[in-house]
């Protein structure tokens, strides 16, 4: 059976890994191509690249980091963050990238999802949502709405019909992060993954307020994740890959439990 | 040196990439002279099954492919690369293949696989699932049964001769994930991406000999 998936996220600025990885004991612990390394070692089946350089004049440095990490990493890798247009996408992947992310530009050009799965393939097309829970329907079921620019700007958009809408449009995955829960360690938004994951058809990866292994088996067998996104759990090595993995499997969840060794 | 086929499809770089950590050299090539010279020919091939037909014809690779082969060059196919050595696939077709070795490429599910088991099962294929080795080869040595590999597909070869098939894996139903003929094999999943374990049968491609 195809194993569910722990994807270790590093923000990058400026071409550097910034909220630095606490636990490793690394000679430069902002190079991007280190970490993915040491994560690659401890057994992360994917990795994401979040770019959030903010200077346009630093824009181009994520191609760099890209090409990098590609040269030296031998798992696919997501860049996402500040990708506008198909050209980016074309950018990222030659670069060496397996998948692109897009947020706010998919909400205000929806058909740079088409284009770019037309061109590229739905499979290297990411689709990030950021939900905010904003109320309740009138049968009761909870709105989350669509905020983007980093959860800063509201879109109206209702995240379900979003997500829907976003397979449609040809995304090969949807990479859904709970605004309420990202940064608190008190477990994923399960409602809100299950929500998501009973809409679409694709592959859901639940991100946003990991504090311990139990809620990531908890996103995938609460909430149907494919896949779960961690950051501080493991930069701040409060936890390891494989203690996350190990719980997975203890409950039942099948897992990639070989860790990686060097290419040598 | 390791010929890498560039017959104007998909990103190679990560296949020289990876070949080249583990210490081969490698090179995206379109030159015929070059792939005629090479002493290991690595056929890659990513989206559809026709174009990536198309481009190997286009591009006068089948010819020195072939001629690889009978010399007993060892050769690598990848994911298409795999899937355009059969005669012929049920992608936008049926659509002919190189025929170098017998057999078909069919679709997730085929007709015949039980419902209950590929019920809610999401195709593509994308992911890291087990490699299950069917018997001791060169290609494989050193991977532990049931290791993971990473797959990304909608479709795969179902050969016509058993003995052909060195490794299944399992996804709703058995399906063949790789192939030996001779010195001739071939993986679905992607070994470029499929991390340490990838390496290794990439080490152990560059390692085997005429």
């Amino acid at each position: 059976m195809l194993a569910r998936r722990v994807i270790p996220c590093l923000d990058v600025k400026n071409g550097r890994v910034v909220k630095g990885v606490n636990f490793l004991n690394l000679r430069d612990a902002g190079d991007p191509v280190e970490l993915a390394k040491q994560y690659d070692l401890l057994g992360a089946d994917e990795l994401v690249f979040l770019d959030i350089t903010a200077s346009h004049e630093h824009r181009d440095l994520i191609y760099e980091v890209a090409a990098r990490v590609a040269d030296q990493v031998f798992i696919p890798f997501t860049v996402g963050g500040g990708i506008r247009r198909t050209e980016d996408f074309r950018r990222i992947l030659k670069a060496g990238a397996d998948k692109v992310s897009i947020n706010t530009a998919a909400v205000e050009c929806p058909e740079l999802i088409t284009e770019a799965a037309a061109e590229f393939g739905s499979q290297c097309v990411v689709i990030a949502i950021d939900p905010r829970l904003v109320g309740y329907y009138d049968d009761g079921s909870p709105r989350w709405e669509v905020f983007v620019h980093g959860g800063r700007t509201p879109t109206g958009l209702d995240a379900l019909e979003w997500a829907q809408r976003a397979e449609a449009l040809g995304a090969g995955e949807i990479l859904l992060t709970s605004m309420d829960r990202d940064g608190t360690q008190i477990g994923y938004d399960v409602a809100l993954t299950r929500a998501v994951a009973d809409r679409v058809s694709i592959p859901v990866i639940a991100s946003g307020g990991a504090g311990c292994p139990k809620d990531c088996v908890e996103a995938i067998i609460g909430g149907q994740a494919d896949a779960v996104l961690v950051a501080s759990i493991v930069h701040d090595g409060n936890y390891t890959i494989t203690q996350i993995k190990e719980a997975m499997r203890s409950a039942g969840i099948p897992v990639r439990m070989e860790v990686g060794t060097s290419a040598e | 040196m390791i010929a890498i086929l560039d017959y104007g499809i998909g990103n190679l770089k990560s296949v020289e990439r990876a070949l080249t950590a583990v210490g081969a050299e490698a090179k995206v090539t379109s030159s015929l002279k070059e792939i005629r010279e090479a002493d290991k020919l690595v056929v890659p091939g990513v989206g559809a099954f026709g174009a990536c037909v198309t481009g190997m014809k286009r591009q006068e690779f089948v010819e020195p492919l072939i001629e690889a082969i009978e010399k007993g060059k060892p050769v690598l196919g990848i994911c298409v690369g795999l899937q355009m050595l059969f005669d012929e696939s049920e992608e936008l077709g049926p659509t002919p293949g190189l025929a170098i070795l017998p057999g078909r490429v069919v679709r997730f599910f085929p007709s015949d696989a039980p419902s209950e088991t590929v019920q809610g099962l999401k195709v593509p294929h994308i992911g890291w699932n087990t490699l299950e080795v069917t018997r001791p080869n060169k290609l494989f040595k050193g991977i532990p049964d049931g290791a993971r590999v990473y797959f990304v597909h909608s479709y795969f070869a179902q050969p016509s001769n058993p003995s052909d098939i060195l490794a299944n894996s399992h996804y709703g139903i058995n399906f063949c994930c790789a192939v030996q003929h001779e010195n001739l094999f071939a993986t679905q999943f992607h070994p470029e991406k499929s991390g340490a374990v990838g390496l290794r049968i990439l080490s152990n491609f560059i390692r085997l000999v005429n």
